[in-house]
């Protein structure tokens, strides 16, 4: 190849080509500036950006009342918290589909602990909401690794047992506000800087795992076992205690999600967080995490439950009735898998590209 | 890894007695019979009419569902293909449209359905688990916008009887003809044509198979267009039972179908499974549920039964096939120092 004959385009083609080849050429900061504005999560996000700012246009209140910027922080924050720990095990290869009937279960749980037990701390209730929880993702955890056998069909069968003790339990009774220390849900209306506090629990358990996932040697394993779990096991990896700790993760971020629902609507019943899951795995996947695992960060699935939870408000107010919203987000689920697809050929394409000019 | 089939060295009738299949029909045989004696009413005539047509959309259902997961695949739009169908039926009757038509505009939809999942998973090649999440919320979406939270009640009462009716004076319901005949075609697709040995193909290894000849993309459309009519069919016959189309009918029923399919002895990752075990699977959880209910137990104990036997389905399998390998080590490692083999021992462990 002659540099001195490349027409415009071509070399900027070709500048394309080398930075995917040895990134190292640029400065850090360049580096960093082309992943964040190329990466998938990117792309949500400005549609998220999209969707609210067409919904403010055509009604400012949208984003300019007090009340309605504190419900599109304040909605998502329970399908946050289960659309981050489902990112952490679709990582891995597996899903996990009890999460609805473990926010159920703590939910109740949480509800019934303050019933029974008046004076408890508020802390302690939150504490054995997690832990609860994380002993329910344990279960899951266990009989994959240890069974051998396919998440799908493990974590259904505990969907069904998970529901199935929350409805004996609970019945037809439910919790209501007035059963709930008023300390409690407040937690449920408190802002600090303007952003509700539950949100920030949410947004704090996602930076955590973020960070975890990108830079802990066990989130990175936890990607290695999803991009190829055979090859993992011959590496030495102990797949079986990241496959444990991941559904651990979920369960204890299902189990807190629970208690923030608890915190959040005041009232609880054995249905809470019924079909939470398919819209959990439906967040990671628009959020750009591969099904099958390998690929994705949980800061994708984030802004994919926020643009689930925002567009089901905004669609209203765009003239769509509310009883279409589910296609719309039907399609959105469609659309960023087309997407993924798009975008993944394309890099192979480059890629392969690349290789054969150096 | 080197798999072991310990049963190749056993008698026809050890092999036979011994499959996932015989294990759920003496499952279910030890259950109807437990429940005869020691459940009230068990044995009256109500019962089987109930129970029979409480499990059929889930029995329908249950037969492309299976071979869509023999493939490899997974249909998780069925319940929002049934609910789609219960609407369309009811919108197209309000308007006037006889029952009949209605619910041949309603299969056509479905067949529609189908091809779309089928186009984007077979022909795109996107993976069935994330589309079909995709299309259970936009064909529930539609379903729910076409009719809002209206129910259209006032179907013709000749077609909403003959949906519960029974065949003569007997206590079967007439729904379980067409449930037979379709069970026997998808049975001989299955199991006794080259279609279904492709579809058995697909699921062992999808690349082995198209280098075989099998058309695997036409394979798995045709069979996610076949999963779309019978949910359509399932939903005409919902709506028709229960005289009332809404746009919310059979919410989660495919977790339900999904659940029998897999305890029937189906195998998630593809290439195993029979429709016989899946009908025992589907009725299984059809006795349990109606056994309970009679005896008074609530609805939700049901869940928590059928939740621990689908993981302890899944649980034994992988014990056993744990044991038999080890059995099989054991037995290599036994022979081994021998100079000359028994016969038969070589290829005992392969």
């Amino acid at each position: 190849m002659s540099d001195t004959s490349m027409r415009p385009e071509a070399e900027q083609h070709h500048a394309d080509l080398e930075r995917l080849v040895e990134p190292s050429r640029q400065s850090p900061l360049q580096r960093t500036v082309t992943t964040v504005v190329r990466s998938r999560e990117m792309s949500i996000l400005l549609v998220l950006v999209a969707v609210v700012a067409a919904a403010t246009i055509k009604t400012p209140s949208f984003l300019f009342s007090e009340n309605s910027w504190r419900d599109l922080l304040l909605t998502p924050a329970i399908l946050l918290l289960l659309a981050t720990g489902q990112a952490v095990v679709i990582i891995t290869r597996n899903v996990d589909l009890s999460v609805g009937s473990v926010l159920g279960l703590t939910a109740y749980l949480t509800g019934r602990l303050f019933v029974d037990m008046p004076g408890l701390p508020v802390i302690a209730v939150i504490v054995a909401g997690v832990l609860v929880g994380t002993a329910l993702g344990l279960v899951n955890g266990v009989l994959v690794a240890f069974g051998k056998v396919p998440a799908l069909v493990i974590t259904l069968g505990t969907l069904y047992v998970y529901r199935g003790v929350v409805l004996t339990w609970a019945g037809s009774n439910r919790i209501n506000a007035d059963d709930m220390p008023a300390g409690f849900l407040r937690l449920g209306t408190r802002s600090i800087l303007s952003i509700p506090v539950l949100t920030l629990i949410a947004l704090l358990v996602l930076a955590v795992v973020g960070y975890y996932l990108y830079t802990a040697r066990g989130g990175r394993e936890m990607y290695a076992i999803g991009s190829d779990p055979d090859a993992a096991v011959l590496y030495g990896l102990n797949v079986r205690r990241r496959l444990l700790s991941a559904f651990a993760l979920s369960g204890a971020v299902a189990g807190l999600a629970g208690v923030v629902y608890a915190a959040r609507y005041g009232t609880v019943s054995s249905s809470a967080g019924t079909g939470m899951e398919l819209q959990a795995v439906a967040a990671v996947v628009i959020g750009g995490v591969a099904i099958f695992g390998g690929s994705g960060t949980v800061w994708g699935a984030a802004i994919g439950a926020m643009l689930l939870v925002t567009i089901n408000r905004a669609l209203p107010i765009l003239g769509i009735p509310d009883f279409w919203q589910r296609a719309v987000v039907g399609a959105l689920i469609i659309g960023a898998i087309v997407l993924d697809r798009v975008l993944s050929a394309r890099q192979a394409r480059k890629l392969i590209e690349a290789r054969e000019q150096s | 890894m080197t798999r072991t089939y310990p049963e190749h060295s056993r008698a026809l009738w050890q092999r036979l007695l011994m499959t996932r299949e015989s294990a759920v029909i003496a499952l279910l045989l030890l259950v109807v019979v437990y429940a005869l004696v020691n459940v009230p009413f068990f044995d009256g005539p109500l019962t089987l009419t109930f129970l029979l047509l409480d499990v059929a959309p889930i029995l329908l259902i249950a037969l492309p569902m299976t071979l869509i997961i023999v493939t490899g695949e997974i249909d998780l739009s069925v319940a929002s293909v049934v609910g789609l169908s219960s609407v369309l039926v009811g919108v197209l009757h309000e308007q006037g449209m006889s029952v009949p038509l209605a619910a041949v505009v309603a299969l056509l939809a479905g067949a529609v359905c189908g091809a779309f999942n089928g186009f984007l998973v077979a022909y795109v090649g996107l993976p069935s688990l994330a589309v079909t999440i995709g299309t259970l919320a936009l064909f529930r979406g539609l379903a729910v916008g076409l009719l809002g939270t209206k129910a259209v009640t006032d179907f013709t009462e000749k077609w909403t009887t003959l949906a519960k009716d029974n065949i003569g004076e007997s206590s079967i319901p007439l729904i379980v003809l067409p449930i037979l005949v379709l069970i026997v075609a998808f049975a001989l697709l299955l199991q006794f044509s080259s279609f279904g040995r492709g579809v058995y193909d697909i699921g062992l290894n999808s690349e082995a198979a198209h280098f075989t000849g099998v058309n695997v993309e036409r394979t798995k459309l045709v069979l996610f267009v076949l999963s779309g009519i019978i949910s359509a069919f399932a939903g005409v016959f919902y709506t028709l039972r229960f005289g009332s189309a809404r746009g919310d009918n059979a919410t989660g029923l495919e977790l339900q179908v999904i659940a029998a399919v897999l305890l029937g002895g189906v195998s998630i990752f593809g290439g195993r499974g029979k429709i016989v075990g899946v009908i025992a699977g589907v009725l299984l959880i059809g006795v349990i549920s109606s056994a309970l209910r009679l005896q008074g137990v609530t609805v939700n104990v049901i869940n928590i039964i059928i939740g621990l036997l689908l993981i302890a389905s899944v649980i034994s399998t992988s014990l056993l096939t744990g044991i038999a390998s080890a059995t099989a080590r054991w037995n290599r490692r036994a022979t081994s120092p021998q100079p000359a083999p028994a016969v038969g021992a070589g290829t005992q462990g392969r």
